[in-house]
C-alpha cells in the first residue's frame, strides 16, 4: 500500500492514464490522415491550390501528432509485460498474434509509406505520391482494426481453448478470434469516432480563423468541410452508438445496467435515467430523475419489456457503477452536441450565412476539443465497465497484475505522470501554436517554420533538389 | 513435438535477429544522442540530427516488433523478464518518449532549442543505458517460481549488469559516432572520427571484460565456452572479433568511415553471436527455455504467415530509404 492505493490500483491507474493519454494521438491521426487523403485527391482532381494549401497546412499539424502517437503507443506495448504479466502469459499466445499483426502491417506501412509522403516527394512524382498519402490513411485503419480485434476480444472472448496449464490458447479458427461478436460493432463506433474528433478539430480551426477574418478562403473550406462532416457523421455514429449498446447488453449486460444506473431490476420497464447520483456502497441511484419505462423501449424495442438490474449479479462481480454512469451521460451529451451543431450548421448553410453567424463560429470553436472528451469518455464507458475483468467472465483484472510491489508501481506512475504532461503539453501547445496560424494562399512546406529537418530533401546533389522541399509536393512533375 | 521444437526455433531466430536490427539501426541514432553535446550547436548538430531524421521512427518500430514479437511468441519470457527489469523498461521507455519528441520539438521552438538538445541526449543516454543493464540482468539470471518472476525491484542492480550497461553506451556511441562521420562534413566529420576512436578503444575493452566476466556468472556459461569439443568450433568468435578489432582501429585512422561503420556492425552482429552461444536454449537464461516459454503452435504458425509476407518487404523498404538518403547530409539542402 502507498498513499492508500494498493499496487494493483496503482497500476490500472498507470494504464487508465498512458493510455488516454496514447488514444488521443491516435484518434486524430487517423481522422487527419483522411482527410489529408481528401485534400490531396481534391488538388488532383480540381488543381485548385487551395487545396493543396491546406493540405500542407495539415500536414504539419499530422506530423506532430503522428510523433506523439508513436512514442506513446510503445509505451503501451511494453506495459503488457511490465504490469500486467500474469495476463500476457495466460493470454499472449491468442493476443500476441494479433498485436503482431498491428505492427507487422500497420506500423510499417505508416513509418515506411509515412518518409516517401513527407521526404520524398521530389523525388516520386504526383501519382506515387498520393498513393503513399492513401496508404498511410489505410496503414491507421489497418491498425485501428488489429487493436481493436484485441480490445473486443478480451471484452467478447471466442475462438479460443483453455489449456491444462490454465493458459488460453488458439482454437483451430483464427476469424472466430479476430472477428468476435463485438469487434465489428466497435470498429466502426471507434473509427468514426476518430473522424468526427478531427472534424471538431479541423471545424474549431476553420471557425477560429473565422472569427478573425471570414473573408479568408481557406478558413471557409476548412469549416465548411468540417461541417459537412459533423452534420452527417454525427447522426451515422449516434446510431452506430445504439447498435453497439444492444451489442453490450446481449454479452455483456452488468455493463449496460451500470451505463444505464440500473442497480435494481425493473420487471415492468426500465425508466431511462436522465440525471442520479451513483452511490456503489447503497447500491441506488441517489436523486434520479428518469423517464419511465423508455431504456426499455430503446433497449428492447418494447416499453414493458423488464430489464435486470446489477441486484441479479454478484456483488463482487459488478462494475463499479458511478464512473461508467458518469463517462457515458457525458459522451452521449456530446454525442448529442455535435448532431445539434451539424443541423445548425445545415440552417446557416441553407440561409448562405455559413460564413456569417458568429454564434455558430463561436460554438464550433468551443467544441473543438468535444472529440477527444467523447472518445476519452467512451473508453472509459466501455473499459470500466468491463471490470472486474480483463478477459469477460474468465479471467480477473486481480489475476492479471504483475508482481511487483506497490513503491515500485507508484514511483512509475507519477515518472509517467510528469514526463507525459510536461512533454505531451508541450506537444499540443505546439499543435495550438499551429493551429492559430492561419493557412494562406501558397502555404510553405515544414521548411517556414524556422530551420526544418532537412529529412530526405538535399541528400542527393542535383538540379531536382531546388523540388525537394519537405512538404511540398513537385510543382511542375508529370501526374 | 519435432514440428513444434522447429517452429520454435524459426522464431527464436526470427526475434533475435529483429533485436539485433534494432540495436545496430536504433544504436546509431541512440549514439548520435549520447554524442550530441559534443557537437557544436549550429551547423553541426543540425546536421547531426539531419542524418537520422529520415530513419529514426522505423528505427524505433522496430523496438515495438521486438517488445511485441516476444509477447506473441514466447509470452512467458515477456511475462518474466519486464517484470524483473521494471524500473529498466519504464526508465527507458520515458528516455525514448523524451528523444522521441525531441527531433519534432527542436525544429518546432528554436527558443527552447538548447533544452530539447538536452532531452535528446538525457533521453537517448538513460535509453541506452537501460537497454545495456537489461542485457546484464538477463545474464546474470532471473530467478523463477512457477511461471513469474520472483524478486525485489531492483534485484539487477550489480557491478555486472552496470558493466554491459556502461558498454552498450559505448557501443551505441561508437556506431553513432561511425555513422555521423559518414554523413557530415566539416568540423563535425572530424570531431567525430575523434569520437568514433575513443569509443572504439573504450567499447573493445568493455567488450573484453564483459567476455571475461561472463563464463564466471554461472556454470552453465563456463561450460558452454570451455568444454573441450565445442572449444574448437567457438575459438573463431574471438579470434574473427579481435581481427574486426585491428581492421577498425586501423580504419578510423585512415578515415575510412564507410569501412569502420561496417566493422562496428561486425561487432555487434560477433557480440550477438557470442551472446546467442552463452544462452542458448534457454530465452530467460538459466530458467526458462525456449520451448518452455513458446506461443502454442497454432500462434506460431499464424504469426510466421504474417512475417515470410511482411518482413522482405520491410527489408526492402528500409534498404530502399538508406539508398534514397544515402551519402552527405550537407548543412543547407532544403533550399
Amino acid at each position: 500500500m502507498i498513499f492508500g492505493f494498493d499496487a494493483l490500483t496503482l497500476a490500472r491507474m498507470q494504464f487508465a492514464f498512458t493510455v488516454s493519454f496514447h488514444f488521443v494521438f491516435p484518434s486524430i491521426s487517423i481522422g487527419l490522415a483522411s482527410y489529408l487523403a481528401v485534400l490531396e485527391g481534391l488538388w488532383l482532381k480540381t488543381g485548385k491550390e487551395l487545396y493543396l494549401d491546406l493540405f500542407r497546412y495539415w500536414l504539419k499539424i499530422f506530423l506532430v501528432t503522428f510523433a506523439m502517437g508513436v512514442v506513446s503507443g510503445l509505451v503501451m506495448s511494453y506495459q503488457f509485460g511490465t504490469n500486467w504479466s500474469v495476463f500476457s502469459d495466460k493470454v499472449g499466445g491468442v493476443i500476441g498474434p494479433l498485436m503482431a499483426y498491428e505492427v507487422l502491417t500497420a506500423f510499417f506501412l505508416e513509418a515506411g509509406f509515412l518518409g516517401v509522403m513527407l521526404f520524398g516527394m521530389g523525388k516520386v512524382g504526383r501519382g506515387p505520391h498520393y498513393a503513399a498519402t492513401l496508404m498511410v490513411a489505410l496503414g491507421t485503419f489497418v491498425s485501428a482494426f488489429w487493436i481493436i480485434s484485441v480490445n473486443s476480444w478480451m471484452q467478447t472472448p471466442t475462438g479460443y481453448e483453455i489449456a491444462p496449464n490454465g493458459q488460453f490458447v488458439p482454437g483451430p479458427s483464427w476469424p472466430a478470434i479476430i472477428f468476435n461478436p463485438s469487434l465489428p460493432y466497435r470498429l466502426v463506433h471507434t473509427v468514426i469516432a476518430a473522424y468526427l474528433t478531427t472534424a471538431f478539430v479541423v471545424g474549431a480551426v476553420g471557425a477560429w480563423h473565422l472569427l478573425k477574418d471570414s473573408t479568408k478562403p481557406h478558413a471557409r473550406k476548412m469549416f465548411s468541410m468540417a461541417m459537412w462532416m459533423a452534420a452527417i457523421i454525427a447522426p451515422i455514429q449516434i446510431i452506430a452508438g445504439d447498435e453497439h449498446g444492444l451489442n453490450t447488453l446481449r454479452y455483456q449486460p452488468a455493463k449496460v445496467m451500470a451505463m444505464e444506473g440500473h442497480f435494481q431490476s425493473h420487471p415492468e420497464g426500465a425508466p431511462l435515467y436522465l440525471f442520479g447520483i451513483p452511490n456503489d456502497t447503497t447500491q441506488h441511484l441517489d436523486y434520479a430523475i428518469g423517464i419511465p419505462k423508455a431504456s426499455s423501449l430503446i433497449l428492447k424495442h418494447d416499453m414493458n419489456a423488464p430489464l435486470k438490474g446489477l441486484d441479479t449479479i454478484a456483488p463482487d462481480k459488478r462494475p463499479p457503477v458511478a464512473i461508467v454512469f458518469w463517462s457515458f451521460r457525458i459522451m452521449v451529451g456530446i454525442g448529442m452536441a455535435m448532431l445539434g451543431l451539424g443541423i445548425w450548421s445545415l440552417i446557416a448553410r441553407a440561409n448562405r450565412s455559413l460564413y456569417k453567424w458568429r454564434w455558430l463560429h463561436r460554438a464550433a470553436l468551443v467544441m473543438g476539443p468535444s472529440g477527444i472528451i467523447a472518445v476519452i469518455a467512451g473508453w472509459c464507458t466501455t473499459e470500466v465497465g468491463r471490470q472486474p475483468y480483463t478477459v469477460y467472465g474468465l479471467l480477473t483484472t486481480a489475476q492479471s497484475a504483475s508482481p511487483i510491489a506497490a513503491p515500485a508501481v507508484a514511483a512509475s506512475l507519477v515518472a509517467f505522470v510528469l514526463v507525459y504532461c510536461a512533454v505531451f503539453g508541450v506537444g499540443i501547445w505546439y499543435l495550438l501554436k499551429l493551429m492559430a496560424s492561419a493557412p494562406h494562399p501558397h502555404e510553405g512546406g515544414l521548411e517556414e517554420l524556422g530551420e526544418a529537418p532537412v529529412r530526405a530533401a538535399g541528400i542527393t546533389p542535383g538540379p531536382a533538389q531546388g523540388n525537394a522541399e519537405i512538404g511540398t509536393l513537385p510543382q511542375g512533375s508529370p501526374a | 513435438m519435432i514440428m513444434g521444437a522447429d517452429l520454435t526455433t524459426i522464431w527464436a531466430l526470427i526475434i533475435a535477429f529483429a533485436v539485433l536490427m534494432y540495436v545496430v539501426m536504433d544504436g546509431f541514432d541512440l549514439g548520435i544522442g549520447i554524442l550530441f553535446p559534443f557537437y557544436r550547436p549550429g551547423e553541426e548538430r543540425d546536421q547531426a540530427m539531419n542524418s537520422i531524421a529520415p530513419v529514426w521512427d522505423g528505427n524505433e518500430t522496430l523496438l515495438v516488433l521486438g517488445g511485441g514479437g516476444l509477447f506473441a511468441a514466447f509470452p512467458l519470457a515477456y511475462a518474466i523478464i519486464l517484470p524483473a527489469t521494471y524500473p529498466l523498461i519504464i526508465a527507458m521507455m520515458l528516455g525514448l518518449v523524451f528523444r522521441g519528441v525531441a527531433f519534432e520539438f527542436r525544429w518546432r521552438d528554436p527558443g527552447h532549442r538548447a533544452f530539447w538538445d538536452m532531452a535528446f541526449f538525457g533521453g537517448s543516454l538513460v535509453a541506452a543505458l537501460c537497454q545495456g543493464i537489461i542485457l546484464g540482468a538477463l545474464l546474470q539470471g532471473i530467478h523463477v517460481v512457477g511461471r513469474a518472476y520472483d524478486g525485489d525491484w531492483l534485484t539487477w542492480l550489480s557491478p555486472y549488469s552496470l558493466l554491459t550497461g556502461v558498454g552498450v553506451v559505448c557501443g551505441y556511441a561508437l556506431l553513432g559516432a561511425c555513422y555521423l562521420a559518414l554523413k557530415v562534413e566539416g568540423t563535425a566529420e572530424t570531431r567525430a572520427f575523434g569520437h568514433a576512436r575513443l569509443a572504439a578503444l573504450a567499447t573493445l575493452a568493455l567488450m573484453v571484460a564483459v567476455s571475461l566476466a561472463t563464463p564466471f556468472l554461472a556454470a552453465q556459461y563456463f561450460q558452454r565456452w570451455f568444454a573441450v569439443p565445442l572449444l574448437w568450433y567457438l575459438v573463431p568468435v574471438p579470434a574473427v572479433t579481435g581481427l574486426v578489432a585491428v581492421l577498425l582501429l586501423k580504419g578510423l585512422a585512415d578515415r575510412r568511415a564507410a569501412r569502420a561503420f561496417l566493422l562496428s556492425l561486425a561487432l555487434f552482429v560477433l557480440g550477438a553471436i557470442g551472446l546467442g552461444v552463452s544462452m542458448w536454449p534457454y530465452v530467460v537464461p538459466q530458467s526458462v527455455t525456449i520451448w518452455q516459454a513458446a506461443a502454442p503452435e497454432r500462434s506460431q504458425v499464424f504469426m510466421l504467415i504474417g512475417v515470410a509476407l511482411v518482413m522482405p518487404l520491410i527489408l526492402a523498404y528500409t534498404g530502399w530509404a538508406y539508398w534514397v538518403f544515402r551519402g552527405k547530409v550537407g548543412t543547407h539542402g532544403y533550399h
